[in-house]
């Protein structure tokens, strides 16, 4: 039997229902809303609280909300979160061991049930980062189990860019403002003269579930026309894009590139970049012991290849230099993340771009190597040698 | 996360050298890690401190060997261990040495200071197997005497009468030194292998890596046949944590071990 999928048309009050729906399954409902002049993922008790009504100006090394006319609820731009704090959150008990009286240690993995989240308004490039991580994390010979039940639990409500922000560059990288895959359901936002709404798509058994169960309008032609128009039309304004290069290649040969330096020479090492990125996955752990002595627990958190500890050995950090931990970070994702995982580590999403205090660009820095390397290339030929 | 530690209890330990101790370790219950081979290593954790890669050093029946410097808060605590004392152990973890892939070769073993550790379980295998094999050859270099690891057992394979070519020089000798002095590279002239038929397994700091394997290269080593244990950051052991990174590898999984093919041009990037 083919696998049904749907296409229909929710109202805001369907939107409003959808939320209940997946609140009375038991899930977590997170998704975008406005707080502290930013567009931030928390838990919603309703679609009430979605940031409509706001859209985003964003820049290389900025950020303003600004208000819009049409009251849209996924008009904004990714915000300085993604899923990943979520499905791979920041901080995450590991194990805990006790120390018996003779010395004994018993030591238990104690996690509580996970959350059953489902997460409202999933960008498709986040929704990319979501499957670049999959592979990362519970994709290999030791998945990662807390990330693994987590990530089965989750429902995913895509909502498709019609609003591409000026640092965004996911086209560039193979995706773009439409979902095609890897969602339960898909909403794409349409407001004109017919009025507020969502055109939906299901993309799996539990997303034709739940639109099953939430009050919908069969699809109209006038709706799906809207909304195929409004993603094409994204398609074509995109804010930035990485150089029409084999970004791997380009990265793996510019190892000793002078431009390391020009941008060694702007970048505080602040890992700000890592933090918003929605693929970094980088941890570090720690190891907490109470006061009785004979308690431990064992703790990861996010940690950065900015930081000067993060590759410690005992003669000192490997990269000292700002230079090696920008090119450490560059090169891990925009090539060999493809030797370790099988994928760019890059998703063109925009946020380190606009997160970066000082604006540093990834898709300008690209460029540069680019343009770097190209120059480059007549000298490699030239027999006699230079002084 | 992958596991949890698994209790270890500490049956001995034995002083290597000033700030270098072996410990021998047996599962403290009834759980215990999967076999290990030569080359691989745990993430030992020392309670309430935390935990670091060591490489086993000695596999034994039931018993598991680490040699440990004393470099961190975490080596310092492994090292202080007395009898009786527990451990948590995960693993094992990263690839081997690999020994049967050798097989019909000369073993050609090259260690530089604490770089002995992970390689002496693969010439007590080489040892164990010797119809499997040409001849193998242990060459240790040393920054003192003071710092050869297994200093008995070496002295021992260095008398000869053994199938084994076994020799020791060290940096700064000491007054009652009597062995050689110099670069562990200078003892390859009077090892036994034919170049093109040997299979060299070498582990040390990086400069004694580099320069080892592109004088066997130079020698007429095949580039992957000159197998190297490198070392970096490593967090979790399970290619999650991202710190064990060296260009394209995880070391945790894609290493420790790898071929001097893959990894001459890591080592010749500065910082990478
Ligand atoms: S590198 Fe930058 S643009 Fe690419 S996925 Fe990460 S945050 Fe987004
Ligand atoms: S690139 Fe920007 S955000 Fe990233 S570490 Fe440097 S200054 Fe911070």
């Amino acid at each position: 039997m083919p696998d049904r999928r749907t296409t229909a048309v929710l109202d805001l009050s369907g939107l409003d229902a959808l939320v209940e729906v997946l609140r009375g399954q038991g899930r977590t409902v997170v998704g975008p809303t406005v707080r502290d002049g930013a567009v931030v993922l928390a838990e919603l008790d309703s679609a009430r609280r979605l940031p409509f009504g706001w859209g985003t100006e964003v820049e290389a090394g900025r950020y303003r909300l600004v208000p819009r006319a049409d009251g849209a609820a996924f008009a904004h731009t990714t915000g300085p979160q993604s899923w990943k704090a979520f499905l791979h959150p920041e901080r995450e008990k590991l194990w805990s061991v006790d120390r018996g009286a003779d010395g004994e240690l018993s030591v238990t993995e104690e996690r509580p049930p996970q959350p059953s989240y489902a997460f409202l308004g999933v960008r498709p490039c986040d929704l990319r980062a979501i499957a670049v991580q999959d592979r990362v994390l519970a994709g290999g010979r030791y998945p990662d189990s807390g990330y693994r039940e987590r990530r089965v639990g989750a429902f995913l409500i895509a909502a498709e860019c019609t609003e591409p922000g000026a640092t965004c560059f996911c086209v560039s990288m193979g995706g773009g403002p439409g979902a095609d895959a890897g969602f339960d359901l898909a909403l794409t936002e349409v407001v004109d003269a017919d009025g507020h709404r969502f055109r939906v798509r299901s993309g799996s058994d539990a997303g034709e579930e739940v639109l099953a169960a939430v009050p919908h309008h069969p699809d109209d032609p006038a709706t799906g026309t809207a909304a195929r128009s409004a993603v094409d039309a994204a398609r074509e304004r995109m804010g930035r894009a990485m150089p029409p290069v084999d970004l791997r290649a380009l990265l793996a040969g510019s190892l000793e590139a002078e431009r390391w330096d020009d941008v060694a020479a702007r970048c505080l090492t602040c890992g700000n970049c890592t933090m918003v990125c929605p693929t970094c996955f980088c941890t570090t752990t720690e190891e907490v012991t109470d006061l009785t002595g004979d308690h431990a627990e064992r703790w990861q958190r996010w940690d950065s290849c900015f930081d000067l500890d993060f590759s410690l050995l005992h003669g000192g950090p490997v990269r000292a230099s700002g230079r090696s931990r920008y090119r450490q970070w560059l090169t891990h994702k925009l090539s060999t993340w493809y030797d370790q995982f099988g994928s760019s580590g890059c998703v063109g999403c925009g946020r380190c771009i606009t997160w970066c205090p000082v604006g540093i660009d990834i898709t300008e820095e690209a460029a540069a190597l680019q343009a770097e390397t190209s120059a480059g290339l007549p000298h490699d030929d030239r027999e006699e040698p230079r002084r | 996360m992958t596991g949890v530690p698994v209790p270890y209890r500490v049956v001995r330990t034995r002083p290597e050298t000033a700030d270098t101790v072996s410990i021998t370790l047996a599962p403290a219950g009834t759980a215990a890690l999967a076999p290990f081979t030569p080359g691989r290593f745990a993430m030992v954790y020392a309670f309430g401190v935390g935990e670091i890669p060591v490489s086993v050093s000695r596999i034994g029946a039931g018993e598991l060997v680490h040699t440990v410097r004393s470099v961190g808060a975490v080596s310092a605590a492994l090292c202080a261990l007395r009898p009786g004392d527990r451990v948590g152990l995960r693993g094992p973890f990263g690839t081997g040495w690999e020994l049967p892939r050798a097989a019909g070769r000369d073993v050609l073993v090259v260690a530089g200071g604490i770089g002995l550790a992970p390689l002496r379980p693969l010439v007590l295998a080489a040892l164990a197997a010797p119809d499997a094999h040409g001849r193998p050859n242990l060459l240790v270099g040393a920054r003192t005497p003071g710092d050869v690891l297994y200093a008995k057992q070496l002295s021992d394979w260095a008398a000869g009468g053994g199938p084994l070519h076994c020799a020791v020089t060290v940096d700064r000798p000491s007054p009652t030194w009597r062995g050689r002095v110099g670069l562990v590279t200078e003892l390859l002239n009077e090892a036994w292998f034919d170049p093109a038929n040997t299979t060299a397994f070498v582990c040390g700091p990086e400069a004694m890596i580099r320069a080892t394997a592109r004088e066997l290269v130079r020698r007429g080593l095949a580039p992957d046949r000159v197998r190297v244990s490198l070392e970096r950051n490593m967090r979790c052991g399970t290619a999650h944590c991202g710190h064990c990174q060296l260009g394209g590898a995880l070391l945790c999984r894609d290493g420790p071990v790898i071929g001097w093919d893959l990894a001459r041009d890591l080592l010749t990037v500065r910082e990478l």
